[in-house]
């Protein structure tokens, strides 16, 4: 590993793993926890739209991600609130429209497109100066504002009828988180590509959740399940130069099928505890 | 005595749906109220437009002075059916959000407020229970950690959306007995479907369904509830003369 590292590309991709893995553990807690990760899927797969709509352009594709993301982000939030829509459905209609508009744009794009499956299952050696500055921006972002509001973040996502009660802005943070994760996910995109980065939002947090019910527990030991285990799979996929996105997601799968034998080898010792 | 609520008018519609007409009910210092009626008859329509969490249609809830500020003088304990049981929360996390308000967004918890939490701890007899997630508890127990939470901010008024579910008998008489010991220090709004047993405590009772009638005393016959419109059976038992039951299913063998 050592003699890699004089290599940038993997200096980016080791950086771009902790940035990652950063936003992904934070945010990924926000959504597990608020039930959210079809919300999550729809974004990811309506930033496709985007991408294929700045391909046809010619402007930088994470840029259209990132306006699909957010558009499709608030407005799965707005008609749902709305009531004219029930949610899932409307979940539906911007995931698969997402995916038809880009799919319409890059087959009108000329010539091949070769960066296509990049963007569909993400190549982390391949992150540039800009992108890590993009990500490093979002998960600074992410960072400070669970830092500071932590607490009223919990309870809004808790018991928004009793944090309204107590006057705190619950439409304020609903929103405000929901373009959060947008922008969170389309600065995943590079890592993992819009098909398989709901995995990072959701694998790291359920390993993390076998042993701990406690809400700030579970972001920082997503974090570190997330760094782990993408160096982990960014190494392996070196190795046996296998698709890196999916590599890390094996093995975070790997870490969480390990997760769930090794609670249940010390499970009979905490029952005995829960009985009292 | 003083007043800390007066509701005026108060009409709330859903779409084109009355849920509550021109309701009239004033709160004062040391009320302990029991809202009764069918489901669907707008009980907790009621309530949440006290908790300013839905708009009325036409009509005020106008606040005392000391009530303006919705820091936590309204107490709130509502249905538990209504949360994610599943959600990542400790049961001390819980009680303490009791204390949140927008102006403490993110102001550290004091000393003050722990003492505070470790005093309610003792008094709900959770102490075992205090770094649970909340998904490892029993009704009786969660209904103690949520009473927790509505009481942390020292409530002028506590207000209570059918604690009585999925409760056992046991935990059930021992709600009621605290509740009358908070009434000393804080005025009640109960709603219930065990009629029965909060006639017993309660000093007045509002009969909601789609209209508001107050009834200033536990004592409640028959006939006044047909009038106030409040579709509930009750029968009278000879000892305790002023019990009003719910409609049974089973007989009554007198």
């Amino acid at each position: 590993m050592i003699e890699l590292l004089q290599y940038d590309f993997f200096r980016n991709a080791l950086l771009a793993a902790l940035l990652t893995s950063i936003s992904c553990g934070i945010i990924g807690s926000y959504i597990v926890a608020r039930r959210m990760v079809f919300i999550g899927g729809g974004i990811t797969h309506a930033s496709f739209g985007g991408i294929g709509i700045a391909y046809f352009a010619g402007i930088n594709p994470l840029l259209g991600a990132a306006v699909f993301a957010v558009l499709s982000a608030l407005g799965i939030n707005y008609f749902t609130s709305k009531g004219n829509i029930r949610q899932d459905s409307s979940i539906a209609i911007w995931w698969s429209l997402g995916m038809a508009i880009g799919i319409i744009f890059i087959s009108l794009s000329p010539g091949y497109a070769p960066n296509l499956m990049s963007f569909l299952f993400g190549s982390i050696l391949t992150v540039s100066g800009t992108d890590l500055l993009f990500m490093s921006a979002i998960s600074f972002i992410t960072g400070l504002l669970f830092l500071v509001f932590f607490r009223s973040i919990m309870i809004v996502s808790f018991d928004s009828d009793f944090a309204q009660a107590r006057n705190l802005p619950v439409k304020l943070f609903d929103y405000l988180l929901i373009v959060l994760s947008a922008l969170v996910i389309v600065a995943s995109i590079r890592v993992s590509g819009v098909i398989l980065v709901l995995s990072l939002l959701t694998i790291p947090q359920a390993t993390a959740n076998i042993f701990t019910k406690k809400f700030s527990s579970i972001i920082i030991v997503s974090v570190i399940i997330g760094f782990v285990g993408m160096v982990t799979g960014l190494m392996a996929a070196y190795y046996t130069n296998l698709p890196s996105g999916a590599t890390i997601i094996v093995v975070l799968t790997l870490f969480f099928a390990a997760g769930k034998l090794v609670s249940r080898c010390l499970k009979p010792s905490a029952m005995k505890l829960n009985q009292y | 005595m003083q007043k800390l609520i007066e509701i005026k008018n108060l009409t709330v519609k859903y779409g084109n749906n009355v849920a509550l007409k021109d309701a009239d009910l004033s709160i004062f210092q040391s009320d302990f109220i029991g809202v009764i009626g069918p489901n669907g008859g707008g009980k907790t329509t009621l309530l949440k437009a006290i908790l300013g969490l839905i708009q009325p249609t036409s009509g005020n809830v106008i606040f005392s002075e000391e009530l303006k500020d919705k820091g936590g003088d309204i107490g709130y304990l509502p249905q538990v059916n209504k949360f994610d049981q599943r959600f990542p929360i400790t049961v001390k996390e819980v009680i303490l959000s009791g204390l949140a308000r927008r102006s403490r967004w993110a102001k550290p918890y004091s000393k003050k407020d722990n003492n505070k939490l470790e005093q309610l701890i003792g008094e709900l007899g959770i102490e075992k229970l205090v770094s649970k997630p909340i998904g490892e508890l029993s009704g009786g127990q969660m209904q103690r950690v949520f009473l927790g939470r509505a009481l942390i901010s020292n409530p002028k008024l506590l207000i209570l959306d059918e604690p009585d579910t999925y409760v056992d008998n046991k935990f059930e008489h021992e709600l009621y007995e605290m509740l009358l010991s908070l009434n000393k220090r804080m005025a009640i709004m109960l709603v219930s479907h065990d009629v029965g047993t909060i006639t017993t405590y309660v000093k007045g009772i509002a009969c909601v369904n789609t209209t508001l009638h107050y009834h200033p005393s536990n004592v409640i016959s028959p006939e006044q509830l047909k009038a106030y419109n409040c579709p509930i059976q009750i029968i009278t038992h000879g000892e305790v003369p002023h019990t009003v039951l719910g409609s049974h299913s089973h007989i009554h063998k007198h």
